[in-house]
């Protein structure tokens, strides 16, 4: 059977992943953040899963304001990386594990999680930039991925309680899929960060440090934190963090915390990053 | 009944909500547009002419030729959707929130490296008086 042993939330800001491609990561800008990832590039090539279920949001790049799906899945062969206005990422193409997808898809919408399938579709940063930070610079991404979207972009997205839910549906599904696969979970975006208007620049540490304590602690009672509360304490775009949700519901109530990352900045944004192993 | 739009008194926010994307469908669409290199060309070869090709309102074109992106904002246009102009521009997210803030890059980079805008007294309207 098909089973979740671990659950990786991570920033995905784009300017990490012009760092990195740009070669700039030892600067001394970006060196302590990317210190703050060296413990799990070693952690991940020891506990390397088949797939991950990288749950992200997309930028206006797949999807444009034509359609917006609330949550959708990812059940093509492969995505290539999107131009985003500056050309597609140097990385390599994502190879998606569709039977696995497919199979969650079912499932979850049996479970009253109602998804849209996507079976062509280009992974912008959201996506791409959680594999470089874990993964490094490869020729080839060393695992299956499937990617969950989910709208945060055109308000409102899901309520935390929905994505929590959510979660828990992707792991009913994960864990009854009939195929031995080590799977993980990433839930990706934030911390807090506003990047428009006046008050872009927005940073609330102490805010963001809570959030990190209570999504492995306490992550029930965090699903019912309202919008409202990440708008005014996060940023308007810190509304990304309901997404690490999902990964959280994906994982048993008592998670092992293997590790914890807090830094200022990248580019406009907090970052923010936890590695959880289920505890047996 | 009126919907909860509790978010308004957010100083120096604009929630892209279902109303603003419904105003700034044609803004947003048009950025879009500029992910493909043909497109982006064109739109540098002559801006006007571009604009003009999009159903979009003349305060929404007059906005993009300024580069007014809080102006772009508040007609309806969404930052990810932005994001494709500046680019486009050769410019980053950093420079268009300094833009957005009223301050210079530099200046919004120290801030940045100083731990950030503190939310004190930038949640509300009230707790900014």
């Amino acid at each position: 059977m098909a089973k979740i042993t671990a659950g990786i939330a991570t920033s995905h800001v784009p300017a990490i992943g012009a760092a990195l491609d740009n070669g700039k990561s030892g600067e001394p800008y970006w060196a302590p953040l990317f210190e703050g990832y060296r413990f799990s590039k070693h952690w991940i090539a020891d506990h390397k899963p088949d797939v991950v279920l990288l749950v992200y949001n997309d930028h206006a790049s797949a999807f444009s304001l034509d359609i917006v799906p609330t949550f959708a899945i990812g059940c093509a062969e492969s995505y290539p990386p999107a131009d985003e206005g500056w050309g597609p990422r140097p990385v390599p193409v994502v190879e998606g594990h569709p039977e696995l997808a497919a199979y969650i898809a079912h499932s979850v919408i049996q479970q009253d999680c109602d998804l849209t399938i996507i079976n062509r579709m280009a992974v912008d940063h959201g996506l791409t930039v959680p594999l470089s930070l874990l993964f490094g610079q490869p020729t080839a991404w060393p695992v299956r991925v499937i990617p969950v979207a989910v709208n945060v972009v055109l308000y409102p997205p899901p309520s935390g309680r929905r994505c929590y839910e959510f979660g828990k549906a992707i792991r009913r599904a994960v864990e009854s899929f009939d195929t031995d696969l080590d799977v993980q979970v990433w839930g990706t975006g934030g911390m807090s960060h506003q990047l428009q208007g006046p008050r872009a620049g927005l940073v609330n540490k102490a805010w963001d440090n809570l959030f990190l304590d209570r999504v492995v602690e306490d992550p029930d009672n965090l699903s019912r934190v309202p919008h409202i509360e990440y708008l005014r304490e996060a940023g308007s775009e810190g509304i990304e963090l309901v997404m690490w949700l999902i990964m959280r519901g994906a994982l048993n109530d008592k998670v092992r915390l293997v590790h914890r990352f807090y830094h200022v900045p990248a580019s406009n944004t907090a970052v923010g990053h936890l590695i959880l192993e289920n505890s047996v | 009944m009126a919907l909860d739009k509790s978010y308004s008194d957010i100083p120096g926010t604009t929630i892209f909500d279902a109303d603003q994307a419904r105003k700034g469908y044609h803004l947003n669409q048009f950025c879009v547009s500029l992910m493909k290199p043909a497109n982006r060309a064109r739109f540098k070869t002559d801006e006007r002419v571009y604009l003009d090709g999009w159903p979009m309102s003349e305060d929404q074109r007059q906005a993009v030729l300024a580069r007014d992106y809080n102006r772009m904002i508040a007609l309806g246009g969404n930052i990810y959707f932005l994001a494709k102009i500046f680019s486009s521009d050769g410019k980053s997210f950093q420079y268009a929130a300094a833009l957005m803030t009223g301050t210079t890059q530099e200046a919004y980079v120290q801030m940045m490296l100083e731990g950030g805008r503190s939310p004190d007294s930038n949640r509300s309207a009230k707790e900014k008086k």
